[in-house]
């Protein structure tokens, strides 16, 4: 995908897609769809800067466990251990830096991956019902 | 779905009706331009009609925050009216929602403005 924020609106509405095909609830869905925003947000903006030479790439995986997303970018490399709290009451006030705790808050695993050239970010939500190994309380 | 303001006048009160979505891009830029636009008119009591936005993103939640310093640093008040779930939902754990001024009655959002 192009480093756009047509990209951004549109890998937003695929995400909606992926995660209704995939079974989730109204509310899970739209924080996967956030999510999604959030780091294509990252790899558009942050990553790749807009730069018309740069790609994203975005897919998306249904295991029959988890629904896996991963988003892909050409720029300089995040680390996300660089990123300040933003709840922390001195940054609460900052315009940026919470688009990686909003991935945090709505997914259930986030994963960051230095690549030779930019950085791919993972994002895993659990279908429920789905667990492996899962076992069903009984009375 | 882009993002729209409008302005009307109560009580020396500016309330600031949006809808759509405030996101990174042109809904950050409506609400920036509005806000900065009313504080260059010295209008510093402002109340964002938050009713109809169905959705901000972080971009949005900073553009929200940058208004209310704003707002502050010229000696006025900002608060948030009518937040809809979503939004509420998003401020709370983003641990803004205690930093804004949170309203779900105009009368009263108005009334609580310092005169």
């Amino acid at each position: 995908m192009e480093s756009t924020l047509e990209s951004v609106n549109k890998a937003e509405e695929m995400a909606d897609q992926a995660a209704s095909q995939a079974g989730f609830d109204d509310d899970t869905r739209s924080g996967i769809s956030m999510s999604v925003r959030e780091g294509m947000i990252n790899a558009v903006l942050h990553g790749n800067a807009y730069d018309p030479a740069k790609r994203v790439n975005l897919s998306f995986e249904q295991t029959g466990t988890e629904l896996v997303i991963v988003i892909t970018d050409e720029g300089k490399g995040l680390d996300p251990a660089g990123i300040p709290d933003p709840l922390a009451p001195e940054n609460l006030l900052k315009q940026s830096g919470r688009g990686i705790f909003l991935m945090r808050a709505f997914m259930d695993d986030v994963r960051f991956r230095k690549l030779n050239t930019g950085t791919e970010i993972t994002l895993i939500k659990r279908i429920p019902g789905s667990e492996p190994g899962r076992q069903e309380a009984s009375t | 779905m882009s993002m729209k303001a409008s302005t009307r006048q109560v009580d020396g009160v500016t309330i600031v009706d949006l809808s759509g979505r405030i996101t990174l891009g042109e809904g950050s830029v409506v609400l920036r331009d509005t806000v900065k636009d009313l504080l260059g008119k010295g209008q510093k009591k402002i109340l964002l009609n938050l009713g109809d936005v169905s959705y901000i993103d972080s971009s949005g939640i900073g553009e929200l925050v940058s208004a209310f310093t704003s707002v502050r640093n010229q000696g006025g008040e900002l608060k948030l009216l009518h937040l809809t779930k979503k939004v509420h939902d998003l401020l709370q754990i983003t641990k803004l929602y205690t930093v804004f001024d949170v309203k779900d009655d105009e009368a009263g959002a108005i009334s609580a403005f310092i005169k």
